[in-house]
């Protein structure tokens, strides 16, 4: 393959940026949405034909002996930092890369179609499309990645478009304060992420010039998966507080995608994020940016596979955020509140499959199961929120409690939402079923445990997505109706709506094993009925009838259950407290004691010091003004005292 | 009758120190010109002394004397003139009411 | 001796201020015209500089210093008027030159007495320049001082607020600092020559010579270090700095913190490092605390506070002390990066004290607030002052990023501990970084608008667009096409680093 095509991919949607960036001011908004649309669509055309040329032209580029390739199609030098260390920026075919690719550009597309409809009316118009581009070309970077840093970079710049996007109404202060909150957790987050690459690739240059390590840069991917065992010899055994430093590497670089993917300590970014425009949230927080921590783990694979506690340390996060995020999103009123819990835990349970996954078990399904929900959460969840965003448009609320009995008003968003729910909750033949079962069976052939509670948090999930469906479009209809009956979305924004649903009606039986395995040979997929799918479809069911139970018809049960246990709905609700927590910590901690106990030290005993060493000296100054009288008089007595004081001087040295 | 340098230095040194004395202690100026004579004629007599004594083949003490006497006799016109000048201006010849130049 | 191009770069501001002079202080036009003529020929006198330095270095001359030139200026000391520039002085030049350039649009219109004004900041510039191409201790440090003299008057004329206190302040202490700078270069004469030889101010005969004994390299390199130390706003020294830009005018903050904090860190690695290798070798230890602290002490610092400029100024003593902290490392990576990051400062700084002074100029106030929801008000300021931020939070594309991660990098090649720590604590500085920024972006640029008045105001005029845009243009281009100014500082660092290493 040219390298005309993914030189493309990076370079049109940057120039889309530039041009409606620059030039949106003058545009009009009707010209700049069409060129974003059109050359979203057209970038959409370049993704799809580099992902299907590599995975079905059997070009012996990128398959040898069913095996698929790893290939690098350009790779340049961007900086220095030592002869071994070397930043490049490339593109980096492979499965999982190819994947992402469509995944990426047909969400982006979808979005960009729907905000024609969503944002119309909202200033600004072309500032957002400018920043679309600019999230699109990021993200598009951050999957093509040949090399660690390369990574690190789109990481970033993926941040910095999350936040431009979070504060699109930046005349709301909440806006603004939750894209400031985005910003600086997963900033934080990424310090980690930097002091990883710092630690892996000092040992990685300093690895002896005979090792094959040093045949390429220290960040570069390929070079690095290759050899996780020269790796490890690299580091010469060294230890940190009793793990292996490259444990702690590589750590240190998943706390950097927990950051991202929002995993517990550092999750409470997302749900403020969904203060942004509702595509945003369809695109960034949903479908793309959030599961880049998973790829950053199913990128390092071969790397965290060389160290086991990582990969132990991945499932538990994941496992623990799973649930927390289920249990959070039962007790939610905002819709988009609880969709983004919803995408906590739906990005748990991928991480807690790459944890899970080894190459002895099931040859490493758990890794295919991971990038196969990947692909389908991406498609029902972008549904799920496009969705939530068309019933925003129409209701001018996010709480279910101005909702209600929807279906009648809004057919198609009713329809094309059952069906993302019913795919969430994992229920045959829709597309989550199939992706969930094979993550389960993963789960449970590393360990019965982590299988179990992930059945639970699946259950779980089955419920608050139907307790949400039937609160919205079933319960009680909202009497306003009567005056303002809502109605279905203009069709830019119900055709994503269609086509998503329809991708997650049939996504499910794409043989995705073919394409997508641990180590890119085909693996492929049944369905274990008995052991797996049986159950989890009981509970899932079981859970959607206990919805529908509660939620079907407006009754008082919910009510009694949620005065049956207040504090247990008080702290499920104010998600556990975590916002508090984080708020104590940096505002009266770092904030209140550590910033300005820093500024009055500084204000007052480094600057003090250097005014009072200025006062002395003109206290001295004063002082000694005096003796400058005028009066020869008193010259001539201390001169003449002077002069007898030398004399004596003189005179005992002499003696 | 040999008079030994020690007459000569005993009054000049007694001269000189009253000379001191008279300066820092009194206010007007006129005494102040006269104890700063003082202390010029006593240094005076030391030039003279110490070079007829130790120097007898020279005569540079002496010429050196002259001239100091005529520079003094210059300075005190001077002197005199400034301090009538401030006599006229203030009132008085007080040193302590002349401040007007101090820093 | 008018055939050496690096004395144009002296010449042509004293032209200018001939120029000046002879316009009056009620010609704008004509003061003006002088000032972009002559800051337009020393930018193009920059920009091809660079490009005849790299057409020389890649056709193979390998001399440690081009166009070198020496002439005698007072025998009995050997002083001479030296001069000659590698790669990075090269840079600097550069950066001094972008940023009078811009700084002649910034103040635009000044006021009063413009002529005077322009007068001391060309001479300002002077010493600049002559700082960055003297290869001389002696010229080296006269230049330093006269960047220095103007910059009281500057402020304590043309400034705010408190002008006459942050001008003596800053004064002050700056002398304070040239008089530890002084003793230090007076001992580097003293043992500039081995017993009996020709004692000599020429930094590169006197590394040559290398024959300043240990114990004396100690203490020579602990004097230099500091003197340029308080000019680059090392902690506890940096105070002079808070208050200097607050009070300074806008193009005197721009050139204060854009290049004359540079002369600091350029002076600690020519002068301290280079002639005291060994000193630095067995001291650097308690500089790398000292810088260490201002960091992350700045870091903080800004976080809190409310004045714009204030924020600006305690960022710069957390940017330049990233510079020294990354000079201290002793290896090329790192003091690569710390004079990217040197360069990235100087930009961006610029940049934000330009932006400052427009919005002051506009709503008279500095205070975050009383101000909010610029964006809505002045659109185009409030890009660029997002841009600048970035820029300083060390967003990829931007010339910060790379400077800082060359830093952590560089550094992070020290495996012990101690340094380990202290690299750790200075990558910490980038997320409280952020936080700051973001502060004031949040508070200053979006959200609503605070001040009924303020949305009678307008946005920024051609020539401040062209001020402005001259800086992000050079941030970006630093930014996405960072490796060949990382070469020419990389390769420029040869014979530092060899001196450190023969020193261990």
């Amino acid at each position: 393959m040219g390298i005309t095509l993914p030189i493309l991919i990076l370079a049109l949607p940057f120039t889309m940026f530039l041009i409606l960036g620059i030039g949106g001011v003058k545009m009009s908004r009707k010209l700049a949405g069409t060129i974003g649309i059109l050359a979203n669509g057209a970038l959409m055309t370049f993704c799809y034909i580099v992902a299907l040329t590599y995975f079905f032209s059997g070009n012996e580029e990128f398959i040898v002996d069913g095996v698929r390739q790893q290939v690098q199609l350009f790779d340049v030098t961007w900086l220095a930092f030592t002869d071994r260390m070397v930043v490049n920026i490339g593109f980096l075919l492979d499965p999982i890369c190819a994947m992402m690719l469509i995944v990426i550009s047909t969400i982006s597309f979808m979005v960009h179609l729907y905000s024609w409809g969503y944002m119309e009316h909202e200033p600004g118009f072309q500032r957002y499309y400018a920043f679309l581009a600019l999230f699109t070309f990021s993200m598009l970077g951050l999957v093509v990645a040949t090399n660690i840093f390369q990574m690190y970079i789109f990481w970033e710049l993926v941040g910095v478009s999350s936040f431009l996007l979070i504060g699109f109404f930046y005349k709301l202060p909440s806006a603004v304060s939750a894209s400031k909150k985005a910003f600086i957790v997963t900033r934080f987050a990424d310090l980690f992420m930097l002091i990883g690459i710092l630690v892996l690739s000092y040992y990685v240059s300093n690895a002896p010039i005979e090792s094959p390590l040093a045949n390429a840069s220290a960040f570069n991917f390929l070079n690095l998966n290759a050899q996780p065992s020269n790796v490890i010899a690299s580091t010469l055994g060294a230890t940190f507080l009793g793990g292996s430093v490259l444990t702690w590497a590589m750590i240190l670089i998943f706390v950097g995608g927990m950051g991202k993917s929002a995993m517990l300590p550092l999750h409470i970014w997302l749900p403020d994020a969904m203060e942004g425009p509702t595509p945003v949230s369809a695109l960034i927080h949903a479908a793309t940016m959030v599961v880049a921590g998973v790829y950053l783990v199913a990128r390092f694979f071969p790397m965290y596979l060389a160290v086991p506690d990582s990969l132990e340390f991945i499932t538990i996060v994941g496992a623990i955020t799973a649930f927390y995020a289920a249990v959070v999103a039962c007790c939610q009123i905002d819709i988009k509140r609880i969709l983004a819990f919803s995408t906590i835990s739906q990005i748990a349970f991928m991480m807690v499959s790459l944890g899970v996954a080894r190459p002895e078990l099931h040859d490493g399904l758990g890794y295919m199961a991971s990038m196969f929900h990947l692909f389908t959460h991406a498609m029902f969840k972008a549904l799920l929120f496009l969705g939530a965003g068309a019933l925003i448009h129409a209701v001018h609320s996010n709480n279910y409690t101005e909702m209600g009995g929807m279906r009648k008003y809004m057919p198609i968003t009713h329809w094309t939402f059952l069906i993302g729910c019913l795919a969430i909750a994992g229920i045959w033949p829709f597309s989550g079923f199939f992706s969930k079962d094979e993550m389960l069976s993963a789960m449970y052939a590393n360990n019965a445990l982590w299988g179990v509670w992930m059945t639970m948090v699946a259950g779980l999930t089955a419920f608050y997505m139907f307790r949400m469906y039937f609160l919205v479009f079933w319960w009680e209809e909202n009497p306003h109706y009567k005056e303002h009956s809502p109605h279905d979305a203009p069709w830019q924004m119900s055709l994503p709506l269609i086509i998503l649903a329809a991708v997650s009606c049939v996504a499910g039986f794409i043989p995705f094993g073919e394409f997508v395995t641990w180590n890119r040979a085909p693996y492929h997929i049944h369905i274990d009925w008995v052991g797996v799918a049986i159950p989890s479809l009981c509970v899932a069911t079981c859970a959607i009838a206990l919805a529908a139970w509660l939620y079907a018809k407006k009754n008082d049960k919910p009510a009694k259950m949620k005065a049956a246990l207040p504090a247990l709905w008080q702290a499920a609700n104010r998600r556990f407290y975590w916002d508090e927590i984080y708020m104590f910590i940096t505002h009266k901690i770092i904030f209140n004691g550590i910033c300005r106990g820093i500024a009055w030290f500084d204000r007052h005993i480094i600057d003090g010091t250097m005014d009072a060493m200025a006062s002395v000296t003109q206290y001295c100054s004063l002082k000694i003004k005096g003796m400058q009288s005028g009066s020869v008089q008193t010259y001539v007595l201390w001169y003449f005292f002077g002069a007898l004081l030398l004399a004596a001087i003189t005179w005992i040295c002499l003696l | 009758m040999d008079l030994s340098m020690l007459w000569y230095l005993v009054p000049s040194v007694i001269m000189f120190v009253a000379g001191v004395y008279g300066f820092v202690t009194r206010k007007n100026m006129i005494a102040l010109l006269i104890s700063l004579e003082l202390m010029l004629n006593s240094a005076d007599l030391n030039f003279v002394v110490f070079n007829r004594y130790l120097f007898p083949d020279s005569k540079e003490g002496m010429i050196f004397t002259l001239f100091a006497i005529a520079i003094a006799a210059a300075e005190t016109a001077i002197a005199i003139a400034i301090i009538v000048n401030i006599y006229r201006a203030v009132g008085n010849t007080d040193i302590d009411s002349v401040k007007k130049m101090k820093f | 001796m008018f055939g050496n191009i690096l004395i144009w770069f002296v010449i042509v501001p004293i032209l200018m201020m001939a120029g000046l002079a002879c316009c009056g202080n009620s010609n704008m036009k004509a003061i003006r015209g002088v000032m972009v003529a002559g800051s337009t020929v020393l930018l193009a006198m920059a920009i091809w500089l660079v490009v005849d330095f790299l057409a020389q270095r890649a056709g193979g001359n390998t001399a440690e210093m081009l166009y070198t030139g020496s002439w005698l200026w007072y025998a009995p000391l050997n002083i001479h008027l030296a001069v000659g520039v590698d790669g990075i002085s090269v840079m600097m030049l550069l950066l001094s030159a972008i940023i009078v350039f811009a700084g002649t649009f910034a103040s635009w219109k000044i006021d009063p007495l413009p002529m005077n004004f322009f007068l001391w900041f060309c001479l300002l510039s002077t010493g600049v320049f002559g700082f960055f191409i003297s290869i001389d201790m002696f010229t080296m440090f006269m230049f330093y001082e006269v960047a220095l003299i103007p910059m009281y008057l500057l402020i304590g004329v043309w400034g705010t607020g408190r002008k006459e206190y942050s001008a003596m302040k800053l004064t002050l202490m700056l002398m304070g600092g040239s008089a530890f700078l002084m003793l230090g270069l007076l001992g580097i004469f003293w043992h500039s020559a081995p017993e009996g030889g020709q004692l000599t101010w020429n930094i590169l005969e006197i590394s040559h010579n290398a024959s300043i004994d240990p114990s004396w390299q100690r203490m020579l390199f602990c004097f230099t270090f500091v003197g340029f130390g308080v000019l680059g706003a090392m902690f506890p020294f940096h105070t002079w700095s808070p208050d200097g830009h607050a009070c300074a005018p806008t193009a005197v903050s721009m050139l204060h913190a854009g290049v004359l904090m540079k002369l600091g860190g350029y002076g600690c690695f020519r002068i301290a490092i280079f002639l005291c290798p060994q000193g630095a070798n067995e001291l650097a230890w308690i500089f790398i605390i000292l810088t260490g602290i201002s960091v992350v002490y700045g870091a903080f610092s800004a976080c809190v506070q409310t004045d714009l400029k204030y924020i600006n100024a305690y960022s710069s003593v957390s940017h330049c002390g990233m510079v020294l902290f990354a000079i201290l490392m002793l290896n090329t990576t790192a003091m690569t990066g710390g004079i990217l990051q040197m360069l990235s400062h100087g930009l961006m700084t610029a940049l934000f004290f330009a932006l400052i002074g427009m919005i002051y100029g506009r709503t008279h106030t500095r205070d975050i607030r009383e101000m909010g929801g610029l964006m809505k008000i002045m659109p185009y300021l409030g890009v660029c002052y997002m841009i600048a931020g970035f820029a300083s939070l060390g967003l990829p594309g931007m010339s910060g990023f790379v400077a800082e991660m060359t830093i952590f990098f560089g550094a992070f090649e020290h495996s012990d501990l101690f340094h380990r720590c202290f690299v750790i604590a200075a990558t910490c500085s980038i997320v409280i970084t952020a936080v700051y920024i973001l502060r004031v972006v949040g508070k200053l640029i979006l959200g609503p608008v605070h001040d009924e008045h303020h949305l009678s105001l307008t946005d920024a005029t051609w020539w401040e667009r062209l001020s402005t845009v001259t800086l992000i243009a050079c941030l970006a281009g630093i930014g996405f096409f960072p490796n060949w100014i990382n070469e020419i500082i990389r390769n420029s660092f040869a014979p530092i680093i060899s001196a450190i290493q023969t020193a261990i």
